[in-house]
């Protein structure tokens, strides 16, 4: 395994950047999740690194090697699709054995039946190497398609929205699966995804990615308290961060030119009413079980707070609120530092 | 408005029984959801409703009327479906008056009329634009326009967000729900999303391999689930469920599960010794050193408000809902402790929950 540097990355496509000055380093034995929406330049930034796309600017370094140049196939990169690609016509330990089996590799049999045997042992799929590839459940497909990454020992593993095609179950079940290999393998993973529940629970560090800028890149935990603007806080958090006019807050300090302010949903607590002069009304209370999600109605703003489903609330009822931990947002979205007590 | 009543419903299609024998009621205004997997009979039973699909057996009751053989144009129904067909030559309040053209209303009613829907789908601005120049979320708008305009006595919806992204469709319920506190029809909606229908619905009823397994309020399904379907289709992640044996006495409030005795509540029924699942939800677990059920952490994963904490134990795995400030290491032993008045246990065999006093008698279709 090794670490990725990338340098000043741009990349356009006629009128599109889909890649502006992006500069970041995916560490020895890291996981790091690129989150962002279609058309942010996640796939770009990937394509970039396998050499797939040469950038209009910029480097790419492996292993402080510089391969901005390289073709593809000397990159020693591993690349996991969206699609699932296997051979219809092979059993699962000839799709595994394939990229083994490459004229430019030239592993023997023996080491190559150590290989497959190892990773499909890994991927739970052990009993299904004789197989063939299309009698598979599709999850069995994706831990294939994985298992073909695995087998061999590249610099980095550059994963493109693996799961997005599996069911919600089969999808938690394959997160911490993946999460746990790539942490016995001490793997490498640059990992590109919408899914802000797959980027929170599976990365080392995540970077926020938006108009082929890196916006932010730190722990999950970090994001997701401390975001360095009103966007990145809007695309970590379900349900989403509240955001209010500050002009609309009573007796909540807030540093000049704070613009905006985002409260997290666990951060907003309600009352019953006592003097206090943050008023809000509860508009609708959505049962989801383990917690209820309250959305109140404050000067016109639509705020959600969570509460516990026990706790007796009518819509209707007016409610008193409290702010713990406000984020504050200049009129630009970018985030203010807390004022020190 | 209306309410609709399904008796013994049931349809065949040559071998296969995709609906069998369900009978319950919806309450005029209700928003009922039918949740369950694909193939579970939750469509079929809404095209019966609709009058797009004839019934093997049973009836079924508008406002206590038997429309069992009408036609569905005869039915008073508007049905919204996954896709929503737009008509690309109309302008969106071409569309929605559509069906009231159809009709052969006057055309200043028409206009009448299509305003008011328009301001209670809050699309009043968009009356003029082209179809094909709208994002999805407002097309979909559009679609319910269409099929509000009519003022029907019901609005049956096939997953209608199925084809928007997570985020959205979030948004949507949201959006769908306020519609329906405004105008209070009679909504049957078909989903195989559980946070749909529990973020959405007053009454859920949940639909396994053709047969209703249980209906109630979504606080109602989530806390004492009938089944171990329900309890595992319902909640993310799902109920949790530790494989035992025992036989069971009335009025014990613990069970011997393995070698460890585990406070249960109040059972309410006597039954010979046969395979159990203690079905325990992940916000009801506690790490606690000394708790005798242990395990080993397999995974913890980040969520911001809270973490997930997989625990592999010899009876299988757990997921537990933790707050994010507890500190987990992967690979270390745990003590599990249980909220013990909120423990379900089922009958492995039928799949069925056990009554205790926190399951009283739910309702089956």
């Amino acid at each position: 395994m090794a670490d990725v540097i990338l340098r000043n990355i741009s990349k356009r496509f006629d009128a599109v950047e889909a890649v502006r000055e992006l500069s970041l380093a995916v560490n020895d034995g890291e996981f790091l999740v690129l989150l962002g929406p279609s058309g942010a330049g996640k796939t770009t930034t990937l394509r970039l690194i396998t050499g797939l796309e040469t950038p209009d600017a910029g480097s790419v370094m492996i292993d402080g090697r510089d391969v901005t140049h390289d073709p593809p196939g000397s990159r020693d990169i591993a690349f996991v699709f969206q699609q699932y690609s296997l051979y219809p016509h092979l059993t699962v330990y000839d799709n595994l054995a394939f990229p083994l089996r490459s004229p430019a590799r030239r592993v023997s049999e023996p080491i190559i039946r150590k290989r497959v045997e190892q990773t499909a042992e890994l991927l739970h799929i052990a009993s299904k190497l004789n197989n063939r590839a299309t009698r598979l459940s599709g999850g069995e497909m994706q831990r294939v398609a994985i298992g073909r990454a695995l087998v061999r020992d590249p610099s980095i593993y550059l994963m493109d929205e693996p799961l997005s095609s599996l069911d919600a179950k089969l999808r938690a079940e394959l997160r911490l699966e993946l999460k746990r290999i790539q942490l016995e393998l001490g793997a490498t993973i640059l990992y590109v995804t919408h899914d802000q529940v797959e980027a929170m629970t599976m990365a080392s560090r995540i970077g926020v990615i938006r108009d082929g800028q890196l916006l932010q890149c730190g722990t999950p935990r970090e994001i997701y308290e401390s975001p360095s603007s009103s966007y990145v806080a809007s695309r970590l958090g379900t349900p989403q961060i509240n955001f209010l006019p500050a002009h609309l807050l009573s007796d909540v300090p807030v540093p000049p030119g704070t613009e905006t302010v985002g409260i997290r949903t666990e951060h907003l607590q309600i009352t019953a009413r006592n003097g206090g002069r943050m008023v809000g009304r509860v508009h609708r209370i959505e049962h989801l079980g383990e917690q209820n999600h309250v959305h109140l109605d404050y000067k016109g703003e639509m705020l959600v707070t969570l509460a516990d489903p026990r706790q007796p609330l009518q819509s209707g009822q007016e409610v008193e609120l409290r702010l713990v931990h406000p984020l504050c947002f200049d009129r630009a979205g970018q985030r203010i530092p807390a004022m020190v007590h | 408005m209306a309410q609709i009543r399904v008796e013994n419903l049931r349809k065949s299609f040559d071998q296969f029984t995709a609906v069998e024998g369900s009978n319950f009621t919806i309450d005029d205004g209700t928003f009922f959801a039918m949740l369950g997997p694909s193939g579970c009979g939750k469509t079929t039973t809404l095209r019966m409703i609709a009058g797009l699909e004839l019934p093997t057996e049973g009836k079924i009751l508008l406002d206590g009327e038997d429309v069992t053989f009408r036609r569905a144009a005869a039915r008073d129904i508007a049905f919204v479906f996954q896709l929503f067909a737009l008509y690309p030559h109309m302008n969106v309040a071409g569309n929605i008056g559509f069906p009231l053209k159809c009709q052969g209303m006057g055309r200043r009613e028409i206009r009448d009329r299509v305003q008011e829907t328009a301001r209670l789908l809050r699309i009043e601005h968009l009356l003029s634009s082209k179809t094909s120049k709208l994002s999805g979320g407002d097309r979909q708008r559009v679609a319910l326009g269409r099929a509000m305009v009519r003022r029907p006595k019901a609005f049956l919806m096939d997953e209608p967000l199925g084809a928007l992204d997570a985020e959205f469709r979030h948004l949507m319920c949201g959006e769908l729900r306020d519609l329906h506190d405004r105008i209070s029809a009679t909504t049957v909606y078909v989903t195989h999303d559980q946070l749909e229908a529990m973020s959405m619905a007053d009454q859920i009823a949940v639909m396994n391999k053709g047969r209703v397994e249980q209906i109630g309020s979504p606080q109602e399904v989530y806390d004492r689930p009938a089944s171990m379907f329900v309890a595992d289709f319902i909640g993310s992640p799902p109920m949790n469920f530790l494989r035992f044996e025992s036989g069971l006495r009335s009025g014990d409030r613990a069970v011997a599960f393995h070698s460890v005795s585990v406070e249960v509540p109040e059972i309410r029924e006597d039954r010979a010794s046969a395979p159990l699942a203690l079905g325990i939800r992940p916000e009801h677990i506690r790490f606690a050193d000394a708790a005798p059920v242990r395990g080993e952490v397999f995974g913890a994963e980040y969520l911001g408000t809270t973490q997930i904490v997989t625990v592999d134990t010899p009876h299988g795995r757990l997921a537990a809902r933790l707050p994010s400030s507890a500190s987990v290491r992967i690979g270390e032993t745990v003590g599990l402790e249980f909220q013990s008045e909120r423990l379900a246990l089922f009958d492995v065999a039928s799949g069925l929950a056990v009554r205790t006093a926190n399951m009283g008698s739910a309702r089956r279709g």
